[in-house]
């Protein structure tokens, strides 16, 4: 069976829809929401890149280094971040996110 | 066609931007603040006068466009940007831990995204404006990180924020398989009438909309928009909820009217769904709220709602409909970026022993220990409200004509009655200043002179607007005739 356009779409799909489902369904910790954001980010280069060689266009790929590069550095902050947020409150718990309500 | 010149103020910007940065790591001294915001206020400045001299025309290869629409929202970008800076000026002085040069910094490198936000022809500058916003955006949020409330302002926000353009890029990614291109112009010649219905295209549609609808904090994505603006520092609160919101309305206003023009059928009742959900949520869940940084986060989400009206009138089949809706949504977003800026200097001048106070009974009294503070926020809480002749009632007039003109009478009543109940929050505010006895813990601080020069240059807006309506309406005409002519 030959690999097809529509194959590589719905994988992107599935790992974008693990990836929605990583940040709603997750009660853990705070790393595997980073995590479930790459994955997001990682079907959309999938998508990019499978449409671009559908399309014999070299956009899709030029538009998957941009959002490789921004990946990276949006893992930075966000590991920034919650390295700041453990010094303060000792937990990543997701359930412990909750000082801000109302 | 490469004409990199025409990006002339981003590209000063970022350089001066990064000059900045140097001057302030260099000296490896601790009290470089003042001095840094000082050049960074003089570098968007020089950016806004190179964006007054900007010519029309696209560059970069098609990505980038400069029109009378772009500087319009560049201009009120940087006077957001340049006021939320001389805001934090005093505020951040008080505490070690906010009087880091990297803050002005930050605030640069944001105002350089949303400048690129504002000008983008093409998905990727689209996404990589935005990105540029937000990443600093997510810093800023968390810039006070030994404050515990401030951290996890910053997470959330962070998290939200990540989940949002990922939305946006799956749509983007879609519609770029389904049109064969991201480019703005080519996606407006491709979507003609019999190519626009395809299911495909407006899934992509709808997620790219979800995306855009987090940035601007619009119902239903706006449940990080209350956590955030209360956690964050008050003068970080002041520029989120000031330009990057112009910023993110504008982005999205060119999106849904250029390459997805044709489209408006589809988008058309989204955001009608969006802007009457905006306005009932910002009015209700208002009420019960004690925390006034809290209180300034469903306004906005409110009023960010009465924008949409302006868009959604966008949407209709009359060409003169279409016009006056963006010129509305524009002079709204216009008038509200200064009426909050100047609302969220009074927040940041609520200090008592020269700790921030945030409570809205911390202001009882106002009226006796500091009368004028008081009255520059009784004429932001009234314009806000939309009593006339202030600012803010001529531009809820405008949204509510446009609606009506274009036949979206039950969205200018749901506009009318939602305004009733958030005038009734906004008027508590100024009843407590001025009729409720002081509180046991004694009077505020009194307030420094950075803070009274924003608060009355915005209130004197605010309050004078109708005696010389007519250059903001001429530069709001001129930015609608570039894109929906």
């Amino acid at each position: 069976m030959a690999i097809t356009l529509a194959h590589y779409l719905i994988v992107a799909a599935i790992l974008f829809v693990l990836g929605i489902f990583g940040i709603f369904l997750n009660r853990k910790n705070v790393i595997v929401i980073l995590m479930s954001v790459e994955l997001i980010l990682l079907a959309v280069n999938l998508n990019l890149v499978a449409f671009s060689s559908a399309l014999n266009d070299l956009t899709g790929q030029v538009f998957a280094m941009f959002v490789l590069t921004v990946a990276a550095a949006e893992a930075a902050i966000g590991l920034a971040i919650v390295v700041i947020y453990f010094r303060n409150k000792g937990s990543i718990e997701v359930e412990d996110i909750s000082t801000l309500k109302g | 066609m490469m004409n990199w010149t025409l990006a002339l103020p981003e590209a000063a910007l970022a350089c001066a931007g990064l000059a900045i940065l140097g001057a302030g790591v260099l000296p490896r001294r601790h009290d470089m603040f003042f001095p840094i915001s000082m050049a960074v206020i003089g570098a968007l400045v020089l950016a806004g006068v190179l964006v007054l001299g900007q010519g029309d025309g696209a560059a970069l290869a098609g990505q980038y466009v400069s029109d009378a629409f772009a500087r319009f929202s560049k201009v009120l970008v940087l006077i957001g940007a340049a006021l939320a800076l001389t805001l934090a000026l005093d505020f951040n002085q008080t505490d070690r831990d906010l009087a880091r040069f990297e803050y002005p910094v930050l605030i640069l490198f944001a105002a350089i995204g949303m400048m690129l936000m504002v000008s983008a022809n093409d998905l990727m500058t689209l996404y990589l404006g935005l990105e540029l916003q937000s990443l600093a955006a997510y810093v800023l949020a968390a810039f006070n990180r030994d404050s515990e409330r401030s951290a996890e302002a910053g997470l959330k926000y962070f998290v939200l924020g990540a989940l949002a353009s990922g939305l946006l890029l799956y749509g983007m990614s879609l519609v770029y398989g389904f049109v064969g291109t991201t480019s703005f112009d080519r996606l407006a010649e491709a979507l003609t009438a019999e190519h626009a219905a395809s299911l495909g295209l407006v899934t992509a549609l709808v997620f790219v909309l979800a995306g855009l609808a987090f940035k601007i904090s619009a119902v239903p994505f706006h449940m990080w928009a209350p956590d955030v603006y209360e956690g964050a520092p008050t003068p970080v609160t002041a520029f989120f909820a000031s330009a990057p919101k112009l910023a993110a309305v504008a982005l999205l206003t060119r999106v849904l009217t250029q390459p997805f023009g044709e489209l408006s059928a589809q988008w058309g009742q989204v955001l009608w769904l969006v802007s009457a959900g905006s306005m009932i949520l910002g009015a209700f869940a208002a009420i019960g709220q004690r925390n006034i940084k809290r209180l300034m986060a469903y306004s906005s989400i409110g009023n960010v709602g009465y924008a949409l009206i302006g868009l959604v009138a966008a949407a209709s089949a009359d060409p003169a409909v279409r016009s006056e809706g963006v010129r509305a949504l524009l002079f709204y977003m216009a008038i509200y970026l200064l009426m909050t800026i100047g609302a969220f200097a009074v927040l940041a001048a609520m200090r008592r022993r020269g700790r921030p106070v945030e409570e809205i009974e911390d202001l009882a009294g106002l009226a006796r220990s500091d009368i004028g503070m008081a009255v520059w926020m009784l004429v932001f809480m009234f314009a806000m409200a939309g009593v006339p002749p202030l600012a803010g009632f001529w531009s809820k007039l405008f949204v509510f004509r446009a609606a009506i003109e274009g036949g979206y009478v039950w969205l200018a009543v749901i506009g009318v009655l939602t305004s009733v109940v958030a005038a009734y929050y906004y008027v508590r505010i100024v009843r407590v200043m001025f009729f409720d006895a002081p509180g046991a813990a004694g009077a505020l601080d009194a307030r420094p002179a950075s803070l009274t020069v924003v608060m009355a240059a915005t209130g004197l807006f605010t309050a004078l607007f109708s005696v010389a309506p007519g250059p903001l309406l001429a530069a709001a005409q001129a930015a609608v005739a570039a894109i929906a002519g």
